[in-house]
């Protein structure tokens, strides 16, 4: 009846692990215990569960984000207590099955959960405002999208609770992720749950590409586009082209674990390598479809805190394809040491070093941006300005990586650690973070708390650095990763300053949420009534702050670079002599149906509970095709609504 | 919003452009299943025959095959060359790129890893 | 000069500008799923070529496969291809009885074709070559079992169309999504030849 799944299998034996449950378990029925005392369970389904519009649907991914960085970051701080804990002969405070799990599920929770859902947010909320479209090229998929991804982050926070997650780190690598070495749920939860989340992601990347290449606002050309919005342009080219590698990959994995197949198993002909191989096909354009955006949002800040164009529109541009193709030219770098021949490494190194050249000319490009600008120092300027400091240092040692014989020393060191979490971190989150400064204010209709943003900058900033340079000096002192606990006393003192620099990037997170309640509690008195706080240069500066559902009421014609600018520097704009009616897509539960579906089914695969896989299989389907049915997908705004909702923004709406 | 019936315009067709051609007209279809048809005959028989060395049978079957595909982009999914279907075309290639890189650069990674593997039987031995 | 004029509703925009039609949207959008798609295949492909001779001492291609059934199966798809064809004709002139016969041809051929691999199948797992047998025989069949699965939601598509056109008959909506399968069904074809070619017609040269 129940598959594998008995009573046993919730750890109730483990106080940390059922101590984070409680808490999960509290503050969600504390969670809906308020919704039901607020009466919100309406508002809750009708304007945010069912919501096809974009916006929406973007805050919901960043929410995700935010929530699961929380849960990966208390991953990341009991890794670090344990290892300043656990040297010298002492054994720390988690065991190494435990400490197996927590860094398995860091990697994978901040990846797939934290890193995708943030930029694919940015991308909804941004990418149409930029291009002058009233939403998505398909309102209802991105729904779909979106649910599909939460619905992939709950698994892994199931597995806190009920069963286990891998201990194989966050790449499942055979054969210890195949079922002799791995006989438990955990590698199934994570193969489950990467699946479900891998195909929102492929459905939002069709979304996006489709948005961009068929509903830009008339007359913007390709090169008339915002960085941003090439970027993301990069960006889901590469998922549309990577993501269907990882399926498969994941695919082959779970048959081998289901089916008795013989993929990626020691025997029967089997090649472990293969899945190598085929993991980073996809691994490595992932860290580009992550980094790119973040690109763009740097681009964006530096030309708007400076006050002049981006430096070198085109060489950006064509830096950002460059980099796109040359993602899937490189992967071999993330297993130098696995045996090819001197000729790949070779061929495959000298590529790494190659993207190092775009790369340049893009930091060249805003460094050249804010030469002569005149520049506010805002946090979303800090966060850009810090990402460049940072991510230079994190290219270079990872020019160093892709010389191979240097690989061979440091291949799966903690000077790999640091490097990766210095680009990415300095790379991807910041960006995340400055974006998140520089479009709250048009999102939610008011700016943040500054100083906090600031103060919380530069405890991120320095902590970063105590946490992580460490790192690459005990990869030179020869500290493997993954170690649950060591035996000499010169990596001491580095294993101590990293836990400190933790701690400090702990307070740089608790000051964000305190920035975010300070500035929600004083909303009325930051108002953004301009809808443009930062005389800023794209279109979507142009509308109110938040924008309205349909977001243009008259849909603008462009006819160059930074738009919003231009139009600012020639005068007062004309007000549109009528208006239409506009049509906007209907809510649909489709998504949150679908998800619903793949997460109890998901579960039920996970503990071989089969019918219930197969209701959920059949409830996914029954749900496609009756919503396939469905002929009105829209409902009017009425040009009268229209007018008015335009003629309210425009009386605070100020030239200069 | 209108949902009456409106009749089926000529640029269906292709996907994602709005132009209106001639293609697609049924003749189209026939002769593309014609060439298809051949094309699939040529390959079974040059595979169940002993006309060709191992090798030429490689190339011919694999440029027999290229060629089918074509005439499928062509004349069952109307991939054309028209100005109009300039996206489509660039999605199409970078697509094929893609795939030449994955699929060579596998072979190639794979057959090196191969090649300098112990065989699996003496890595037992050695294990021992 | 402003780069951003408000366009008014009587005077829209450049001429040059035509917005996108939601079928032009939809279909491109389609287009670039059947495009990712084709990569998901490549990478399955790729899987079969490097485990092709780890057949780990059991049955090889030469052995197991059957040519005959191939060209049968061929055939049913390539019919089928030719067919879907037609009634996209028979959608355009909006004759909902010849679009409703057409389909169902389709739905015949496909589902004579996935008879014919389930019967391949079964017979080659009957005979202890099943997908657990050695890793050549794994991924045979799952690069040829997800093209399979690939026609199963094409039939699942098809009686879905059917049953639409009539109960309800045309609509834009159901142009659209008529469409879409008709790109859907054509790439399975354009997959199944690269199948029929790299796997069974040079799997079993000596």
């Amino acid at each position: 009846m129940f598959g594998k799944l008995t009573l046993h299998d919730i750890p109730l034996d483990q106080p940390i692990v059922m101590g984070a449950c409680l808490g999960i378990v509290l503050a969600g029925v504390g969670l809906l215990g308020l919704i039901t005392y607020l009466h919100r369970w309406r508002w809750l389904w009708e304007e945010w569960i069912t919501s096809v519009d974009h916006k929406r649907i973007g805050v919901m991914y960043i929410l995700l984000a935010l929530v699961m960085l929380l849960r990966g970051f208390s991953d990341a701080l009991m890794m670090r207590t344990q290892l300043a804990l656990a040297g010298g002969g002492h054994l720390g405070y988690l065991p190494p099955e435990h400490y197996d799990q927590v860094f398995s599920a860091h990697g994978t929770i901040m990846i797939f959960f934290v890193a995708m859902p943030f930029v694919v947010g940015l991308m909804n909320i941004i990418v149409p405002l930029q291009i002058g479209a009233r939403d998505v090229a398909f309102p209802v998929l991105n729904s779909v999208s979106f649910w599909l991804t939460a619905a992939g982050a709950l698994l892994p926070n199931i597995a806190l609770g009920v069963g286990e997650f891998a201990r194989t780190g966050w790449l499942a690598y055979p054969p210890l992720s195949e079922l002799p070495f791995s006989p438990g749920v955990g590698v199934d939860y994570y193969l489950v749950a990467l699946q479900i989340s891998g195909i929102g992601t492929l459905l939002s990347g069709i979304n996006l590409i489709t948005t961009i290449l068929k509903m830009r606002a008339p007359g913007m050309e390709l090169g008339m586009m915002p960085v941003f919005t090439w970027t993301a342009l990069g960006s889901n080219m590469l998922i549309i082209a990577a993501f269907p590698i990882l399926t498969v990959t994941l695919g082959l994995l779970l048959m081998d674990r289901y089916l008795g197949m013989h993929f990626f198993t020691n025997d029967a002909g089997g090649n472990p390598m293969l899945f190598i191989n085929l993991i980073w096909g996809w691994g490595h354009p992932e860290v580009y479809i992550l980094v790119l955006p973040a690109f763009g949002v740097f681009s964006e800040v530096i030309a708007t805190f400076s006050g002049k164009p981006l430096f070198g529109y085109r060489s950006m541009v064509a830096a950002t394809l460059v980099i796109t193709v040359l993602a899937f030219v490189v992967w071999l770098h993330h297993f130098f040491t696995m045996g090819a021949g001197a000729d790949v490494n070779a061929v495959f190194g000298i590529a790494t070093m190659i993207i190092a050249i775009p790369t340049g000319v893009k930091v060249f490009n805003w460094l050249f941006t804010m030469y002569g600008g005149r520049i506010r120092f805002e946090p979303p300027v800090l966060w850009t300005v810090g990402f460049m400091i940072t991510f230079v240092i994190g290219g270079m040692t990872g020019v160093l990586l892709a010389v191979p014989s240097n690989d061979f020393l440091l291949h799966n060191s903690l000077f790999l650690i640091a490097h990766f979490h210095n680009v990415i971190i300095g790379g991807v989150l910041f960006g995340c973070f400055a974006a998140l400064e520089y479009w709250f204010p048009k999102v939610f209709g008011f700016r943040l708390e500054p100083r906090l943003g600031k103060a919380a900058f530069w405890c991120w900033f320095v902590g970063f650095y105590l946490a992580f340079m460490p790192l690459y000096v005990l990869g030179f002192l020869g500290m493997t990763r993954r170690t649950n606990h060591y035996d000499n006393p010169a990596w001491d003192p580095y294993i101590l300053i990293a836990c400190g620099g933790a701690f400090l990037i702990l307070a740089g997170i608790c000051l964000q949420i305190l920035e975010i309640v300070v500035s929600i509690r004083t909303r009325r008195a930051r108002r953004d009534l301009t809808g443009d706080p930062w005389n800023g240069r794209t279109l979507e500066w142009s509308l109110s702050s938040p924008p309205p559902a349909f977001n243009f009421p008259v849909l603008p014609a462009v006819e160059g670079l930074d738009a919003h600018w231009t139009s600012k520097a020639a005068g007062p704009a004309a007000r549109p002599a009528a208006y239409d009616d506009i049509w906007v897509p209907e809510n649909s539960p489709l998504g949150f149906l679908l998800a619903a579906c793949a997460a109890v089914g998901g579960f039920a695969v996970v503990w071989h509970i089969w019918w219930l896989a197969l209701v959920g299989l059949v409830c996914g389907l029954g749900a496609l095709i009756a919503s396939s049915w469905r002929e009105h997908g829209e409902i009017c705004v009425p040009a009268v609504e229209v007018a008015r909702s335009d003629h309210l923004a425009n009386v605070f709406r100020v030239n200069p | 919003m209108t949902d009456s019936v409106v009749s089926f315009p000529a640029h269906l067709r292709t996907p994602g452009t709005d132009t209106r051609g001639s293609t697609g007209r049924w003749p189209t279809y026939a002769v593309g299943f014609a060439l298809a048809a051949g094309l699939t005959v040529a390959s079974f028989a040059l595979a169940q025959g002993h006309w060709l060395t191992p090798a030429s049978l490689v190339a011919a079957l694999v440029v027999l095959a290229i060629a089918q595909m074509i005439v499928h982009l062509i004349f069952f999914l109307h991939i054309t060359t028209a100005p109009a279907q300039k996206t489509n075309i660039l999605a199409l290639l970078l697509t094929l790129l893609i795939i030449s890189l994955i699929v060579i650069g596998s072979l190639w990674i794979m057959a090196q890893l191969h090649t300098h593997m112990v065989p699996m039987d003496q890595l037992m031995q050695m294990q021992r | 000069m402003s780069n951003v004029s408000i366009a008014t509703a009587g005077e829209r925009a450049p001429a040059r500008y035509q917005p996108a039609t939601k079928l032009g949207v939809t279909g491109f959008g389609f287009y670039v799923y059947l495009l990712s798609d084709a990569i998901l295949f490549s990478a399955l492909f790729a899987t079969f070529a490097v485990l092709k001779t780890a057949t780990d001492g059991g049955p090889t291609a030469r052995d197991l496969f059957d040519l005959k059934n191939v060209g049968l199966e061929t055939a049913c798809l390539l019919t089928s291809s030719f067919v879907c064809g037609l009634a996209m004709q028979a959608a355009e002139a909006r004759k909902p009885r010849e679009l409703a016969v057409l389909l169902g041809v389709v739905f015949v051929l496909g589902a004579s074709f996935l008879t014919l691999e389930i019967h391949e199948f079964g017979g080659m797992i009957a005979a202890g070559a099943g997908p657990d047998r050695s890793a050549f025989l794994s991924a045979f069949f799952a690069l040829v079992g997800a093209h399979g699965l690939h026609i199963t939601v094409g039939l699942i598509w098809i009686g879905s169309l059917l049953v639409h056109i009539m109960t309800m008959g045309f609509s834009e909506a159901y142009q659209r999504r008529l469409f879409c399968f008709s790109l859907f069904w054509h790439v399975l074809d354009v997959v199944w030849i690269a199948i029929f070619t790299f796997v069974y017609l040079l799997g079993v040269q000596p």
